[in-house]
């Protein structure tokens, strides 16, 4: 038993730090993304549309059904094969189409619950005053359900900052594809994924001190 | 200036309403009674298409609408010249009592938010509650919220407010204030149909009191005549129930 290394440890974390920007922004846009096809997919549920929702259905219980990294390998490996356009795809882009289309199919159901919780009379009254269903749903019923939900999604977003790691398996070097060339080029692996780890645990560590923030804000909201 | 005619709703095989026809002056104050499951809920909503009647025409104002034929700029066209103040109020929870009331103007009307809010705050003045502009639903009582839910009535500056049972999930120390502000929009000649429990206010305040059993008008007089003088069996029947229960209101 040997111990730690902890000047290598302490020399790799700006290093590491310095790829933080791709994973967080991979999150970010992932998180954008899901956020409208969720909000999208969640209203096609709500408002029973015609075939758009059973496709909403089977897309919610494919995305949800599978692993990520198996999606994510379906799109970044699987996909150009068919379709040409793709060939040129890069592993950035295809890992926030994964992480877009794996979440949303969760948040979806989140954001559907949040909706169907909100009393049908507010959208009976929208409707009394002349609003179309669209304008009901975008001025009354969205901005309520999306508070309803908002605790839930930033549980996902949390998890999607940790399924970004995934995204070294497409040859993206983010925060764990860099960790993981550092490794290798040291042989210090206890060292360098218990740096790595630490950074993660710290982020979603300080991502829940603003949940549990916004949480509280949110509950004292519509009092005054 | 409106009139239903034949206005036939159903749910499954049960007939909720059976032909039902009625017309309003402006400016007429009608009050709706007659037992519960009657259909009384049911016509306020089909003259506004929360329910869609299966048949029946209804005019209100300068537009006509063949309830069967009805296409969605019919519906929003009767809903732009209506009003609903509902039991539970149904307010938007998220807006305070000024962007409650201020709402359809921006919306439907297309205001600016600053027009809107000057013309939101000139109601929640004539309702009385000016100083509760700022206020989120959940912190008012239910007499107040009620009255939030009128001003949001009064705002569609509609050919006709339908109120149903506007005071029935009220605890008993609101209902006076709501019944209040309801005398002084009659004072001010808002056509009305009010549905309503509330035997002396139909007495004070009704042009027309109409009563309904089983989905149909069984008869309509002025409260003078049809509480003292009713002709029909079944509002006979239907008064000396609720004037019993309701001891005050028989004197
Ligand atoms: N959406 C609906 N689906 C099926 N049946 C309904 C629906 N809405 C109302 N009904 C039925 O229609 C009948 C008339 O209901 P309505 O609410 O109009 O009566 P009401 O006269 O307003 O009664 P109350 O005095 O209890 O409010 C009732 O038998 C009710 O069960
Ligand atoms: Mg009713």
């Amino acid at each position: 038993m040997q111990a730690l290394n902890l000047d290598y440890m302490l020399g790799l974390v700006p290093i590491l730090l310095g790829y933080l920007p791709l994973t967080l922004g991979m999150a970010a846009a992932g998180m954008v993304c899901a956020l409208i096809l969720s909000c999208a997919l969640a209203v096609i549920r709500v408002s029973r549309l015609p075939v758009l929702n059973q496709a909403a259905q089977v897309f919610i219980s494919f995305f949800r059904g599978t692993p990520l990294l198996v999606q994510l390998f379906l799109f970044y490996y699987g996909l150009p094969q068919f379709l040409s356009f793709l060939v040129s795809i890069n592993g950035v882009t295809a890992t926030i189409m994964g992480l877009t289309l794996h979440f949303s199919a969760y948040m979806a159901e989140s954001i559907r619950a949040a909706i169907t919780g909100i009393d049908r009379s507010q959208t009976e009254a929208a409707q009394s005053i002349g609003m179309t269903n669209a304008q009901t749903m975008r001025r009354i019923i969205l901005p309520q359900a999306t508070r309803v939900a908002t605790p839930t999604l930033m549980n996902y977003f949390i998890d999607m900052i940790k399924s970004t790691s995934l995204a070294f398996t497409l040859g993206v070097t983010e925060l764990m594809g860099a960790t993981q060339k550092e490794a290798a080029s040291s042989f210090l692996y206890f060292e360098a994924f218990l740096v790595v780890a630490v950074i993660y645990w710290i982020i979603v560590e300080a991502l829940s001190w603003c949940q549990k923030r916004l949480e509280k804000r949110l509950n004292r909201a519509y009092q005054r | 200036m409106i009139a239903l005619k034949g206005i036939t709703k159903r749910f499954g095989e049960h007939t909720v309403l059976d032909g039902i026809d009625l017309s309003l002056e402006r400016g007429e104050i009608i009050v709706v009674i007659g037992p519960s499951g009657t259909g009384k809920s049911t016509l306020l909503r089909c003259i506004n298409f929360l329910e869609r009647p299966d048949a029946g025409q209804l005019k209100v104002g300068d537009l006509s609408v063949d309830a069967a034929r009805a296409k969605n700029e019919d519906i929003l066209g009767l809903r732009r010249r209506t009003a609903f103040v509902f039991q539970n109020y149904a307010l938007f929870a998220h807006k305070t009592a000024l962007e409650n009331i201020a709402e359809r103007m921006i919306v439907v009307e297309g205001l600016s938010k600053n027009d809107a809010h000057a013309r939101a705050r000139e109601i929640l003045e004539r309702i009385g509650l000016a100083d509760k502009a700022d206020a989120y639903p959940a912190a008012l009582s239910g007499g107040q919220q009620q009255r939030i839910g009128i001003g949001r009535a009064m705002a569609a500056k509609a050919e006709v407010i339908l109120f149903d049972e506007p005071t029935s999930a009220l605890d008993p120390e609101w209902v006076e204030e709501v019944l209040a502000l309801m005398k002084q929009l009659a004072a001010e000649q808002q056509t009305m149909i009010v549905v309503t429990h509330e035997m002396q206010f139909a007495r004070e305040v009704a042009d027309r009191v109409v009563f309904m059993d089983g989905g149909r008008i069984v008869e309509q007089a002025p409260p003078s005549e049809l509480f003292t003088n009713p002709k029909d069996e079944r509002t006979r029947s239907f008064l000396r129930k609720v004037l019993a229960g309701n001891a005050p209101a028989a004197t």
